[in-house]
């Protein structure tokens, strides 16, 4: 089980990548900072990296204003 | 005495604390103000940009500001507020390469940028050379109203201030604004207590 934003339950499977875990979420935004565990996973490895079962993952979409 | 009424104990841990403030801005300019205000003791302010007329509806600047550097400008608002307050200017544009060094002595950095580009780079950046160190950002500030939907979420050392999904295209108001940049300050200083006293 994969919970992310500390709300949306996800099946874990073996292989499973940040990649994965947006297009499940139906998460379009293009830019964006991933977190696994608390950890940052940069976004040349959103493809790559392996998302353990049990993670917590958090999206925060990144939008223009400051 | 500017900090009698300060919380008891808060004016001697925040004056040890040195905040990094990426864009002195809407976000940057009002959060380096409350900070000063709060006591903080050094602060690294860093923006390329001059003052504008446009600016004024939600930056810490007034009219005699326009056409001076930001961090010029900001450092002058900060002094006048309190004199012995620190500060590190940097009149230069932060790139992915020289945010470390910058910001290399900051316990907390505020991402304070325009562009969600250069958040989501300075975020990366950050959390590559300093990931035991709070970074609190903010994305969702654009339009007014919907204080309820202005939200401090975290994960890990990230913390990030704002809806999540408004955007400056519906343009930008001072209370909005100064509400998230009051709220990146609020953190950052809940961070600092936290930080002295032993707790995660």
């Amino acid at each position: 089980m994969i919970l992310v934003n500390n709300r949306d339950k996800l099946d874990w499977r073996a292989g499973m990548t940040v990649r994965d875990i947006l297009s499940m979420m139906g998460y379009s935004y293009k830019l964006i900072t991933v977190t696994v565990n608390g950890t940052l996973v940069p976004k040349e490895e959103h493809d790559t990296f392996a998302v353990p079962d049990g993670a917590e993952v958090t999206v925060f979409h990144l939008s223009h204003g400051g | 005495m500017i900090f009698a009424r300060n919380v008891p104990g808060m004016t001697e841990v925040l004056k040890r604390a040195t905040v990094g403030i990426a864009g002195c801005g809407g976000l940057g300019s009002n959060a380096a103000m409350l900070l000063t205000r709060a006591g903080v003791g050094r602060l690294v302010l860093v923006d390329f940009d001059k003052v504008e007329e446009s600016n004024l509806n939600r930056q810490y600047f007034f009219r005699s500001d326009i056409g001076a550097p930001k961090v010029s400008a900001l450092a002058a608002h900060l002094r006048a507020i309190n004199p012995t307050v620190m500060l590190d200017l940097h009149e230069t544009m932060l790139s992915r390469e020289t945010a470390a060094a910058t910001f290399a002595e900051c316990d907390i950095l505020i991402e304070a940028f325009d562009r969600a580009e250069a958040k989501e780079w300075l975020i990366e950046a950050w959390c590559a050379s300093h990931p035991d160190r709070p970074i609190i950002g903010a994305s969702g500030i654009g339009g007014y109203g919907r204080s309820e939907v202005m939200t401090v979420r975290q994960a890990g050392n990230i913390h990030m201030i704002g809806d999540g999904i408004s955007d400056m295209v519906m343009g930008l108001c001072a209370a909005r604004v100064m509400l998230a940049a009051a709220l990146q300050a609020n953190k950052a200083i809940e961070l600092l207590m936290q930080k002295s006293e032993g707790r995660p």
